[in-house]
């Protein structure tokens, strides 16, 4: 990758937009006027799931292995950072079938420990996992992690583990996100790590991988250890999102991390341009917000013809006929393998004008 | 490279952006809609009490023409020729009134499933408040006559969807709120609640956590552990020595009540069937391997959802096997007997509510009314599963939503701490029965209704009392 | 466990895999030919159940039978026109969110439509006739299950090995360019895989409901799900994997729970589906060392 000199009317106006949606989060979070919750939690998810996007793409889009085992690995964050952030008083009621195991009852962490945990332990199965597992290729890869991500959640749901996961029961009390930055934050961090990493020797090493793992060998990539490596970080920061999930919905059970959800995180990931981080970023704001906006859908209506139609269950069609749409016009997604840059946005504006110069190489 | 990083922030502010125009928009256009619709319908109703919105609106009715009883579609034509100064007076009332309820309208907010695993439950649980709507349209607060407008979102069955769902809630400024169908949702959507002073009346959530854990939800049904326990009791009287639990994996609701009957009836002598319950796993359809297993059970007990009831029923005849099969409050549903067909005959069914229920004063005037309002639309009877049977949870729904108009009116205001006083004051006879609440917020229930499935019917079997 | 006990165990086995082998034949013919996983496989077969009860109500069932058949085979070939043909030159993840698009679709169509609350999948009496072998009971149609199964894999089998249609659509699934400029009419070839795997879907909706009687809109997401893994398991382009797969998962799946280990007879499906892979990393019959990305 060549270096690019970073321009200074980029630099100015990346500062300006950080600034304008900072200005935007504090007035959300301190306009106490009207309730902004709503907007404030949709905002919420699409951080969190954008985490988790970016981290599936940085093992789909960037290294090509086809992962389906987010869904686990956000379980075992979610529990992980579930079980550690509960209030300990709390606790004897959370586990009230079955109590909790008493190793477990004193044990308490603050948030940000309890996510780093949650994201180590998602690691550490993954290293155990991907040591078999990654041997294989393509499609029987995404089978066999969809498979794992499967039996974690059916253990985690096993009555044998009732005093430490709760079971079937769940887990609720969580304490939530005291103000909209604190999530926004994690996920700024993750996002810009899992970059800094993209843009690295290692991320190189990656796209090789990708490209022909055949020539990467011969240039002398180690196989399993990049493969691997890929993987365990993928699933760091996957469970990170699934303890930050866990957070953001302040009581969970193993339902949440069905197969569907692991779904939805490749739409937004396919969606957004397999292997753009920004596409990623951007499909995750979409795909929560459009079916929020969607709803009204659902509600009934005076207008002749659509009254007929408009009843609960017609946002969800539209949705579906909506998403199918976008996958049959934009192949490649929203925004291809390209990132976001201002060259691009500006570029937007400018093909009008200039027929083929079309913006947005990175 | 720090540009992408730059340019990341940027996207997301944009975004953000439209999130806001977006959002901004819709309040605005909300606010005077609901005015209207309260406004109109005062003309209607010929309430002379609302002084600042009457005058506004009748010039408005005049224009429209068509006085209608139907406060919805009346509003949305009024809204059609909104006049700049309407708007400017609804905004200016939403600001007095601190919230966002504009003066005349109280909105309850309705927080079912309507599609998703829980669906067809959640959608038969919210006809029971469309039609207590529509009985009682209005109420009187502080001496002003209120319209009453139900805000349904739907939380699709999943926790993840709640807890927006709910925010879509708070954010549209309801007094209170009305559910959910399963105890899962309502969980999770319990804190949202809590911290925007916005007190919940459960209908169905059985679970014990729905009100332990939050101080602003409220049930009108029983819990779990009482149901569970009570079913056994009932299990031993009938003489079953040994009975099968079959659960759902991974569902509280399920779960729990399998719990609590293995609990107590073992602590009354019986037996479990293998020790444990048996387990299966989620939109399972096939239950003849566990049935085989279970086979020489005196009973079967299969706390779980409409929709595994009849395949367990079915499947359980198929393979011979005789024992009777009883289910939890879910299973009182005649879609359960619709599909299970003659093999449904004899299935006990625990509930909360059962519409030939002889204990239960001025029951007829609600089920025969329910009946007729169900019968007027032909979408509605298949909303309830193709009959117009009553189900328990549209029962339940009817009267949770009586519990929050009569708090409403005793409270004399929407706010959110008083209110939540008030329902907790309750003292209401409704179509189920008696409702006082406890102070954890559960209505105090002394028996659980037993019905048997008869003649391709439900049908009031007995009572049966707690210890 | 007893004899007889271990032998209804058996019996419900391979009746429930054999209703899985069929469709997890759909799954691989389609992934054989286009290397697509279809998700939306499983809700084609959910909309076959719902197209039978509306057959049903209007005809005897020797009219509804080949009605729904029919109406299965026009929605596969639809889906395979509308969502994934436009898609052929597009890149495979692409093609993979149309399927969970249609699927989405489907199920929350059939929400829409038809509400949440299961209904009743009407009965073909003579199907659900009751047989008792001493301790045994079965239905008929538990019986004709495994039997239907078998009769129209080895047709389906003789298709693909001697006819015309067969040895195109192995054409098409070696090498689609080459076979292109032989003159095989590819787009053609591909609509009649969907023809075939979404008949062979139509019969298991059939044959799966009759057994269990209702359908709601989430009744195809796990057999569809639990196919898929046959399909992987059997080394998906195979069409006799797919058929052991499925009864093997059938099989598996029954015998978990007659042990007592209920909790964990899915995760074990998925347990037993990795160490296969790990052995042999196509599946079972799949075909060796080609590369499939």
């Amino acid at each position: 990758m060549v270096k690019k000199k970073i321009k200074l009317r980029d630099v100015i106006l990346s500062i300006l937009a950080a600034g304008v949606f900072c200005a935007l989060l504090a007035y959300y979070q301190y306009d106490t006027g009207t309730s902004h919750s709503y907007a404030i939690s949709i905002l919420e998810r699409s951080a969190i799931y954008a985490v988790v996007a970016v981290s599936m793409n940085l093992l789909n889009g960037f290294t090509g292995l086809f992962s389906l085992g987010q869904a686990g690995f956000m379980a075992i964050g979610a529990y992980t950072t579930g079980i550690l952030t509960i209030p300990v008083n709390m606790r004897q009621s959370v586990y009230y079938m079955n109590g909790i195991a008493p190793w477990l009852e004193n044990l308490h962490l603050p948030m940000i420990p309890a996510l780093l945990l949650g994201g180590l332990f998602a690691a550490a199965a993954a290293a155990l996992v991907g040591i078999p597992v990654l041997r294989l290729k393509s499609d029987y890869l995404a089978i066999a992690t969809l498979g794992f991500a499967e039996i974690i959640r059916a253990l985690l749901a096993a009555p044998m583990m009732n005093t430490i996961t709760n079971g079937s029961f769940g887990l609720n009390n969580i304490p939530g996100f005291q103000n909209i930055f604190q999530p926004m934050a994690i996920a700024a961090v993750c996002i810009v790590l899992m970059i800094l990493l993209i843009n690295s020797s290692y991320g190189r090493a990656f796209k090789a991988i990708r490209e022909d793992d055949i020539a990467a060998e011969a240039m002398g990539i180690n196989l399993f250890r990049h493969k691997e490596l890929a993987f365990v970080i993928s699933s760091f920061f996957t469970g990170v999102g699934g303890g930050m999930l866990a957070i953001f919905m302040r009581s969970i059970d193993t339902k949440t991390f069905q197969v569907t959800l692991t779904y939805n995180i490749l739409l937004i990931v396919v969606l957004g341009g397999i292997g753009s981080v920004t596409g990623s970023i951007i499909g995750s704001l979409l795909i929560n917000g459009s079916q929020e906006w969607l709803r009204f859908l659902d509600e009934p209506t005076t207008v002749p013809v659509l009254s007929s139609l408009f009843k609960p269950g017609f946002r969800m069609v539209i949705y579906s006929i909506l998403l199918m749409v976008v996958v049959l016009f934009w192949r490649r997604g929203i925004m291809g393998t390209n990132e976001f840059t201002w060259d691009g946005l500006f570029g937007l504006f400018r093909r009008k004008k200039k027929t083929k110069k079309a913006g947005g190489e990175a | 490279m720090k540009r992408r990083v730059l340019s990341t922030m940027m996207v997301l502010s944009l975004a953000a952006a439209c999130l806001t125009g977006c959002s901004d928009k819709k309040t605005e256009t909300e606010a005077p809609a609901a005015t209207e619709a309260a406004a109109t319908e005062a003309v209607t109703e010929a309430a002379a009490t609302e002084a600042e919105a009457t005058e506004a609106a009748e010039t408005e009715a005049a224009e429209t023409e068509a006085v209608e009883t139907e406060a919805e579609t009346e509003a949305k034509e009024t809204e059609a020729v909104t006049e700049a100064a309407e708007t400017e007076a609804a905004e200016t009332e939403a600001a007095e009134v601190n919230a966002t309820v504009p003066a005349g309208v109280v909105k309850i907010g309705l927080f079912e499933p309507l599609t998703g695993q829980n669906g067809g439950g959640g959608v038969q649980e919210a006809q029971g408040a469309w039609y207590a709507n529509e009985v009682r349209p209005t109420v009187t607060i502080d001496g002003d006559v209120y319209t009453v407008e139900l805000v349904e979102v739907d939380n699709k069955s999943d926790k993840t969807e709640a807890v927006t769902a709910a925010q879509k809630l708070v954010a549209d400024g309801v007094a209170a709120v009305i559910g959910s169908y399963g105890s899962g949702v309502s969980i999770a959507a319990g804190p949202i609640f809590a911290d925007a002073n916005i007190p919940a009346v459960g209908c169905s959530c059985t679970n014990p956590q729905v009100t332990s854990g939050c101080e602003y939800y409220f049930r009108v049904c029983f819990l779990d552990p009482f149901q569970g326990s009570v079913m056994a009791k009932y299990a031993i009287e009938q003489g079953y020595q040994s009975v099968a639990v079959i659960e759902e994996l991974g569902d509280d609701y399920s779960t729990g009540i399998a719990n609590y009957f293995i609990k107590a009836f073992t602590e009354l002598g019986g037996t479990i069937v293998g020790d444990k319950a048996q387990d299966f796993q989620t939109n399972q359809s096939d239950f003849k391997a566990i049935l085989t297993q279970v086979k020489d059970a005196d009973a079967i007990f299969a706390p779980s959802s409409i929709t595994t009831a009849s395949l367990i029923i079915k499947q359980a005849r198929e393979l011979g096997i005789e024992a009777p099969i009883m289910g939890p409050d879910t299973w009182f549903n005649v879609a359960v007997i619709e599909n299970a067909g003659d093999s449904a005959e004899g299935t006990v069914a625990s509930t909360f509510f059962a519409e030939d229920d002889t204990t239960i004063e001025g029951l007829d005037e609600f089920v025969t009314g329910y009946k007729a309002w169900m019968n007027e639309d032909s979408s509605r009877i298949d909303k309830n599963g193709g009959n117009d049977d009553v189900v328990g949870n549209s029962a339940l729904c009817y009267d949770t939503y009586m519990v929050i108009c009569d708090a409403l009116e005793a409270a004399g205001t929407t706010d959110g701490e008083a209110l939540k006083e008030a329902i907790a004051a309750t003292d209401y006879n409704g179509a189920t029965g008696h409702i006082v609440f406890d102070e954890i917020g559960d209505a105090a229930r002394d028996s659980v209704t037993v019905v048997v499935a008869k003649d391709g019917k439900f049908q009031f079997l007995e009572k049966v009392m707690a210890d | 466990m007893s004899a007889s006990t271990l032998a209804q165990h058996f019996l419900t086995g391979i009746s429930l895999g054999g209703a899985y082998a069929l469709i997890a034949i759909g799954y691989t013919m389609v992934y054989g030919i286009l290397r697509l996983i279809n998700f939306a496989h499983g809700d084609l077969f959910m909309m076959s159940g719902y197209f039978m009860i509306f057959a049903m109500a209007s005809f005897p069932w020797f009219i509804a039978l080949p009605v729904t058949l029919i109406g299965t085979v026009i929605l596969g070939v639809v889906i395979e026109k509308a969502a994934y043909a436009p898609l052929r030159s597009a890149p495979r993840m692409s093609i993979m969110i149309s399927a969970i698009g249609v699927s989405y679709l489907l199920q929350n169509l059939a929400t829409y439509l038809f509400t949440a609350l299961p209904k009743t999948y009407p009965e073909i009496s003579f199907l659900k006739k009751i047989y008792k072998f001493g301790d045994l009971s079965a239905s008929l149609v538990t019986l004709i299950t495994p039997v239907l199964t078998i009769v129209l894999v080895f047709l389906l089998m003789q298709l693909i090995g001697h006819t015309k249609l067969g040895m195109a659509m192995r054409a098409v699934s070696k090498d689609t360019e080459a076979s292109r400029l032989m003159g095989i009419k590819v787009n053609t070839t591909i609509s009649m895989t969907f023809v075939i795997g979404s008949l062979l879907a139509g019969v298991g909706s059939v044959l799966y409901f009759t057994d269990r009687m209702t359908v709601y809109p989430y009744s195809g997401s796990l057999p569809g799900l639990k196919c898929f893994v046959a399909a992987v398991l059997g080394g998906i382009g195979s069409i006799p994997g797919a058929v052991i797969g499925g009864f093997l998962i059938g099989i598996v799946e029954t015998l978990m729970v007659a042990f007592g280990y209920s909790t964990f007879s899915d995760a074990f499906t998925f347990l037993l589906l990795i160490i296969i892979l790990l052995v042999r990393p196509t599946g079972l019959f799949g075909e060796a060392a080609t590369d499939k990305v």
